[in-house]
């Protein structure tokens, strides 16, 4: 296995790491890190939780008049 | 309307039935659920929200022509968010290349370089400095008041954030896209939807920081 990862290089491999498109040195690499730095542990927690928080955006308020809007055309279609 | 149409595919073949069949209330839901996020996806395109709304409902349109004839060979949301893309981009003012650029032209880090030991420190170049270590966020259950401050804080960064990156975390994060999906929809490589979706993310996560060390 090649060198260590610094905390400033895992901060950018985090999106990689969860989408599991790291190389597999590059990942042992990632996890033993992990394992000996809380401040990195911490720091894939807070993404973990970003995500989730995105996932629970729900939809904005729709204009009312642009609703009508496509509600119309739905009748006109009809 | 519940959380139904997120993860459907089941239910599918019935919201193109009741579609057929003129059925305005699966309309109306169905509107309810993706307009939104059709916006902010059209708007990464268009340089006007006027603009933006023409493209979804010229998209909507699209759909109701093409629901005859709709195969289910993609999902009806893969179908719907790819019509328009399609059109934004005939109407938008944004080229290709733009992405690139938009890619290249930042360089920096995603986190405040001055959180971590500078290269030459002598001890743990590159880690964390003391006393700014991140610490764990709350993990808050649905609901909960901090909770929703925490998606409100969320909402305000995404709607910030560069129009690639925001269309990226819209469809990857909120609407649940993979990234093979994502690729395809908005024609961009692996290695550029990654680095896109990361940043955005990355931003987002920081508002959130920010905004939990002002709460506390």
């Amino acid at each position: 296995m090649s060198r260590p990862l610094d905390c400033n290089e895992l901060v950018e491999l985090v999106t990689a790491y969860l989408d599991g498109s790291l190389d597999l040195d590059t990942r042992a690499r990632f996890e033993l890190h992990l394992r000996e730095c809380d401040g990195c542990e911490s720091y894939l927690q807070q993404f973990r939780v970003t995500i989730k928080t995105l996932g629970r955006i729900r939809n904005d308020q729709l204009d009312p008049q642009f609703r009508d809007r496509l509600l119309t055309a739905f009748r006109d279609w009809r | 309307m519940t959380g139904t149409l997120h993860e459907e595919s089941a239910d599918e073949s019935v919201l193109v039935a009741a579609l057929r069949a003129g059925d305005e209330t699966v309309f109306s839901q169905l509107v309810d659920r993706y307009t939104p996020a059709m916006l902010r996806v059209a708007r990464g395109y268009v340089p006007s929200h006027e603009i933006a709304e023409e493209v979804v409902q010229e998209a909507w349109i699209a759909l109701l022509k093409g629901i005859a004839k709709f195969e289910g060979r993609s999902s009806l949301r893969t179908w719907l968010f790819t019509v328009t893309i399609n059109i934004a981009k005939t109407r938008g003012i944004r080229e290709r290349r733009d992405v690139e650029a938009e890619i290249a032209a930042y360089r920096g880090g995603t986190v405040d370089s001055g959180r971590f030991r500078p290269p030459d420190a002598p001890k743990w170049p590159g880690h964390w400095k003391e006393h700014e270590e991140p610490c764990p966020f709350p993990d808050t259950p649905e609901g909960s008041l901090l909770g929703n401050e925490l998606i409100a804080s969320a909402r305000r960064e995404l709607d910030k954030l560069p129009e690639r990156q925001r269309v990226v975390v819209t469809l990857r994060d909120m609407l649940g896209f993979d990234s093979g999906e994502v690729c395809e929809l908005l024609q961009i490589s692996i290695a550029n939807q990654r680095v896109l979706l990361h940043r955005g993310r990355a931003a987002v996560r920081q508002a959130l920081e920010e905004y939990l060390a002002e709460a506390s």
